[in-house]
């Protein structure tokens, strides 16, 4: 019975920290973009216009969902809805803390690939269903974009697997820090188990592996389709491409996947390659900083702190660079990232069987 | 070529981004200098540029092209400003007087009765082609420019200060005496 609760509130404290950082997500992504170009952004509603995403979703709530008369009911109806759960289900598996962490499996990782892998599906779902061509040719970069994308993400997914040895990303994320039972190597020679902190992040700990997350970084920023790789989208071009024909609460909930996967992936990064929820500060003597600061609290705080600063880069990077046009991004990707990618996959197998066996 | 072309693309992006941090740590303060006619004013490139209109406004001239103000006791009702408009926006009724009925503040005789005065503004395009036309410069730009109404029709200022009966008998006047002309001919 109590297990049965919990399965109910864990989703329902995850949708409701969903809908929590979109709201502010969407606030401080306006504040971030009025900043950058000497504007003030939204300050009429609330104090510095604070209040200004909710009166945003309270409009969305209240308005009437139009069904376009040509559009495929069913494909349309449920597109946002698979969009969003696909979302959603990939929050299922990442860890917040020590053993706080949804469902912990063994096979996390694949996981989340398999399910973001859904996003797409959904994606064509309602430019299809949409009946409109600006969707249609919306879903269709997108679709041709998230496909091409998953392969340097699979790559740099499995650069880091190669060295940690499991797809658990609870295990993942404490093999970077002071509570591991394995032996953590500073840039594969310094021995570093105690001293913890950031010198003991997957990244630090494989110098190959920061050229990874920069691809890593670069590819999830195309999975999302933001900024610069947001021709599925392109406001300006497409009219908003595959939720063009949307309004209201599906609308919002397009919306809502949108931010959401923008924190996943974030997570993911955070977990896979800068410590998860372990501290960045490190046990300097008897100053035992990474010991104060590591607990459960301590855990969820470096989580969000991290993910956060990762969104924050995200929205630094759509409000400085221009859109890729799609001959650019499919060359980015199959002439850069992936070749990187395979050679970083290659120095990870040769990492593993000459430095750290 | 294909790593040329990558690190080139990594190197601007860079400087991009830089530049936008710089202006995003530099909107902590906005910019002080509102008046365009002081020296200093393209001085400061950071700083946030928005004006926060009702709150705050920009200094402006005294008198630029704004709104139209008539000073209709000035007015000699002489038709040349609605003849000048372009866009036909002024429309005047005169009523012609048996004698003079004053003088103007430059001392134009006035013989003439202003039975309506209206200017649209919402046909106005500003060019203060009336106003250089004016012999008595009663018809002026102010310096009020935030007028917005929810009526167009509040938009049609009148500046004619006569009432209808007045207009009547004004007409009336005028016929009489026109009558009396007619009737001294006829001897």
């Amino acid at each position: 019975m109590l297990d049965t609760i919990l399965h109910i509130l864990v989703p329902i404290a995850i949708f409701t920290f969903i809908a929590a950082f979109t709201l502010f997500a969407v606030y401080a992504e306006r504040k971030i973009a009025g900043f950058v170009q000497d504007r003030l952004g939204p300050m009429e509603t609330g104090k510095y216009g604070s209040l200004q995403t909710i009166a945003d979703i309270l409009k969305l709530l209240q308005k009437e969902l139009i069904t376009p008369s040509l559009a495929d009911k069913i494909l349309f109806r449920i597109a946002p809805v698979i969009i969003f759960v696909a979302v959603f289900t990939g929050f299922a598996v990442i860890p917040w803390a020590k053993d706080f962490i949804p469902a912990n499996t063994h096979t996390g990782l694949f996981f989340i690939m398999a399910i973001i892998s859904i996003d797409a599906l959904g994606i064509l779902m309602a430019g299809w269903g949409s009946n409109n061509k600006y969707s249609l040719l919306g879903s269709m970069r997108a679709i041709a974009q998230m496909v091409s994308y998953e392969i340097p993400v699979g790559l740099s997914l499995i650069t880091v697997v190669m060295l940690t040895q499991t797809l658990n990303l609870n295990e993942i994320a404490i093999g970077q820090g002071i509570l591991t039972n394995g032996s953590i190597k500073f840039l594969g020679f310094w021995e570093v188990n105690e001293i913890g902190g950031f010198f003991a992040w997957n990244i630090f700990q494989a110098p190959h592996l920061i050229v990874t997350y920069i691809i890593f970084f670069i590819a999830t920023l195309a999975e999302c389709n933001r900024a610069p790789f947001d021709i599925p989208e392109a406001e300006s071009e497409l009219v908003g491409g595959f939720h063009t024909e949307y309004g209201g609460i599906q609308f919002a909930f397009i919306f809502l996947a949108e931010y959401a996967m923008m924190f996943l992936v974030s997570m993911l990064g955070v977990v896979l390659f800068l410590g998860g929820w372990n501290t960045p500060l490190p046990n300097i003597g008897a100053i035992r900083l990474a010991d104060w600061t590591t607990g459960l609290a301590w855990g969820i705080f470096w989580t969000l702190a991290k993910s956060l600063f990762i969104v924050g880069i995200q929205m630094w990077i759509r409000w400085t660079l221009p859109r890729l046009r799609a001959d650019q991004l499919m060359s980015l990707c199959w002439k850069v990232l992936t070749p990187l990618a395979f050679i970083c996959m290659a120095i990870s197998a040769i990492w593993r069987i000459l430095i750290i066996a | 070529m294909i790593f040329k072309t990558a690190s080139h693309a990594f190197r601007t992006a860079i400087k991009g981004l830089s530049l936008t941090v710089k202006h995003l740590f530099g909107a902590r303060r906005s910019r002080q200098e509102l008046n365009i006619k002081n020296d200093n004013y393209f001085d400061r490139q950071e700083g946030i540029v928005t004006v926060q209109y009702p709150a705050e406004k920009m200094p402006i001239p005294e008198v630029a092209r704004y709104q139209l103000q008539v000073d209709i006791d000035d007015c000699i009702v002489c038709d040349l400003c609605a003849k000048a408009c372009p866009v036909d926006c002024i429309e005047i009724e005169a009523i012609k007087s048996p004698e003079a009925i004053g003088k103007t503040s430059d001392g134009s005789v006035k013989r003439l009765y202003p039975a309506k005065f209206n200017i649209d503004m919402a046909k106005c395009m500003y060019c203060g082609l009336c106003t250089v036309v004016c012999p008595t410069e009663c018809i002026v730009m102010t310096n009020e420019y935030d007028r917005s109404s929810q009526k167009l029709t509040d938009l049609i200022y009148g500046f004619s200060d006569m009432t209808d009966e007045q207009v009547a008998q004004r007409k009336a006047e005028w016929t009489q005496f026109q009558a009396e002309k007619e009737a001294a001919k006829q001897k």
